[in-house]
């Protein structure tokens, strides 16, 4: 069994304007220590999928499907279950290290309080542990750092805290939620490099969600390429990468700058993200897709099974290799 | 943080200087004197009079005069109106007065309208964010003029519960009503202050991060919401506290409390100099005294602010 199984998720908001359709019909799995990178431009879904799976959808949000963890039913589970899963069992690494601390407890309280609640460890033995882990970040002076406020580190610093409280009560899935977008590409790279080697140590599985092609591809074992809340393509990286099979998956790819051909302009995908209030019925990548033709507009494309370990849900796809 | 508030309290002196000699040239700025009053005083007796009260030397003599004796003596000087009392006895009679429902007022605006402020907003959009926005909004457009007489009729003539006026060396029948008339607007102000910044602060970034903790939602309000909630609160209340005590004005003309605002009204309409002064430099140091501990509490209570 699946230590991540998400079936036919649907994420929706009711906003003044309407509903927002965040995510529709979303399926994947994911197998305990395995690491999936989940892709996509802003407004895909991706982060309110991220946030489903933890329960901490906004007030005005409504889930639906399912969502089990080790077997149990997050999407209905009371919240005293949830507070008991969430840190212990799935921890989550947010977007912007700058305002994702409480900047009116110092970081030794807000470390601490993770290990006294779900591992009932004394305030000493907190702080031991949490020392180590900000150690194994690669924090130098680690116990006096304990003692300060978040505004007193840098964003790389404070995101490598996030990371480290992320960790601290070994969870078997961590959800990192564009955790490099705030920072310097430099800074990017020491992150990324430390949550690779933080998964192989600790074995924990990894969604690692971004809009950053180029962390994806050291990163993680498979990919998955998310368009208007659904699933476009899905499959092992390197395969992904080196074979795009859905129109989308190689317009992402084609946008990524070279800096081995002369590029005059940056290539993009023409049209905007879709309008999540009024998605089409069919695919909704087809009013902006190349390949786009009679059924696509008004019918969604199955998921479909090709190659190895291989999905993908296209109706050009499919007719092109039939 | 200690040589910051011996500095707050060094720049104190020269501020109060400064709202003495304003005071001052105002009060003789404006027309009519204490004794130039329809009265009808004989010139002669008028003579003696202003040269018994210094009124006859050179202004700036007068100023200076005043200055030495405030400072030298901490001596307010005599009460221009009230024949045998001194500004410095008037104030030791009026001033506990006032502080006492003072205190009391403030207390129960910061707890009361706290309190109700969070309550609504961790019940956003329930009966409960409803009936807390509709009684501060209620209580906020009620002035304390209004609201006085109200509470009389209500409680002292209607249900005869609590005594209408007085103060009997303050006993709690006696405080109750000076304290709701003087307390409600300020705790309406408050509640709603302390509601907008709690919804605010419960949008905040790390308060998602407190719940994907696992923490229970009382501990994510109490322990990583509440602080940077009550920040807007506090610096309203500096503010709100000078506000509480000049507007015992109000609350000593309706329920006889005897408080230092009776007496400065009084003084404002007698041309009372000496008592005008007095509870002016009184208020100003107060004000001052306030402000300086808004500070200090706000950079307790937010790491980022460092003096």
């Amino acid at each position: 069994m699946a230590l991540l199984e998400i079936t036919d998720l649907t994420v929706s908001f009711d906003t003044p304007d309407g509903v927002v359709k965040a995510v529709n019909g979303m399926t994947l799995a994911l197998d305990a220590g395995d690491s999936l990178a989940i892709v996509g431009e802003s407004g895909s879904g991706k982060t309110q999928l991220a946030f489903a799976t933890l329960g901490l959808l906004a007030r005005n949000g409504r889930a639906g499907g399912s969502v089990r963890f080790d077997g149990q039913d997050i999407l209905n589970l009371p919240e005293d279950k949830l507070n008991a899963i969430r840190a212990n069992e799935i921890a989550m690494i947010f977007q912007d290290p700058m305002t994702s601390l409480n900047p009116y407890l110092r970081v030794g309280e807000q470390m601490t309080e993770v290990l006294m609640l779900h591992k009932g460890a004394s305030r000493r033995d907190a702080l031991t542990e949490s020392a180590r882990m900000l150690d194994a970040v690669r924090i130098p002076d680690a116990q006096a750092r304990l003692g300060m406020y978040p505004h007193e580190f840098s964003g790389g610093m404070r995101q490598r805290i996030m990371i480290a409280m992320a960790l601290l009560c070994r969870p078997r899935l961590l959800i990192a939620d564009e955790p490099t977008t705030a920072l310097d590409v430099t800074v990017q790279n020491q992150i990324m490099q430390l949550m690779a080697d933080i998964q192989r140590d600790f074995g924990t599985a990894l969604i690692l969600i971004t809009h950053d092609l180029a962390i994806v591809a050291g990163s993680c074992r498979r990919t998955l390429v998310m368009y208007g809340g659904r699933v476009m393509e899905t499959g092992p990286t390197d395969d992904l990468f080196e074979a795009p099979s859905h129109p989308y998956t190689r317009g992402l790819l084609n946008a990524v700058p070279r800096l081995d051909v002369p590029q005059e302009t940056l290539r993009t995908i023409p049209g905007d993200p879709p309008d999540l209030t009024a998605l089409p019925s069919g695919c909704p990548f087809s009013p902006r897709c190349p390949a786009s033709h009679d059924p696509c507009s008004s019918l969604m494309p199955p998921l479909e099974g090709f190659g190895s370990g291989r999905l993908r849900a296209c109706h050009a796809a499919r007719e092109a290799i039939t | 943080m200690s040589v910051y508030i011996l500095k707050r309290l060094l720049v104190a002196i020269p501020v109060l200087l400064i709202l003495i000699v304003f005071t001052f040239v105002l009060m003789y700025a404006a027309p009519g004197s204490p004794f130039a009053s329809e009265r009808g005083v004989p010139p002669a007796v008028l003579a003696n009079l202003q040269a018994q009260y210094g009124l006859d030397q050179p202004f700036h003599m007068q100023i200076w005069r005043y200055i030495v004796a405030l400072v030298t003596e901490f001596d307010f000087g005599p009460s221009f109106i009230y024949r045998d009392q001194d500004v410095n006895s008037l104030i030791a009679q009026g001033f506990p007065v006032t502080l006492t429902y003072g205190f009391w007022s403030f207390l129960v605006a910061v707890i009361v309208g706290g309190a109700l402020g969070i309550l609504a907003a961790v019940r956003h959009n329930t009966w409960l964010d409803y009936l807390a926005v509709g009684i501060s909004i209620g209580a906020q457009v009620l002035p304390n003029f209004v609201l006085a007489p109200i509470l009389v009729l209500t409680f002292t003539l209607w249900l005869g519960w609590l005594p209408g006026g007085g103060w009997q060396g303050g006993q709690w029948q006696f405080v109750i009503l000076p304290v709701i008339a003087l307390s409600t607007s300020y705790m309406a102000s408050i509640a709603r202050i302390a509601r907008a910044s709690m919804l605010e602060v419960l949008t905040s970034n790390y308060i998602r991060t407190a719940r994907a903790k696992g923490l229970s939602a009382r501990r994510v309000i109490l322990r990583h919401a509440l602080k940077p909630a009550l920040l807007p609160v506090i610096s309203y209340l500096g503010p709100a506290f000078v506000g509480m005590i000049t507007g015992s004005v109000v609350i000593d003309i309706y329920f006889s409390t005897g408080g230092i605002g009776q007496f400065f009204v009084a003084s404002a309409l007698n041309r009372d100099y000496g008592v005008m002064m007095g509870i002016t430099i009184l208020l100003g140091a107060l004000t001052i005294f306030f402000n300086l501990l808004v500070d200090v509490l706000y950079a307790w209570i937010d790491p980022k602010i460092r003096y």
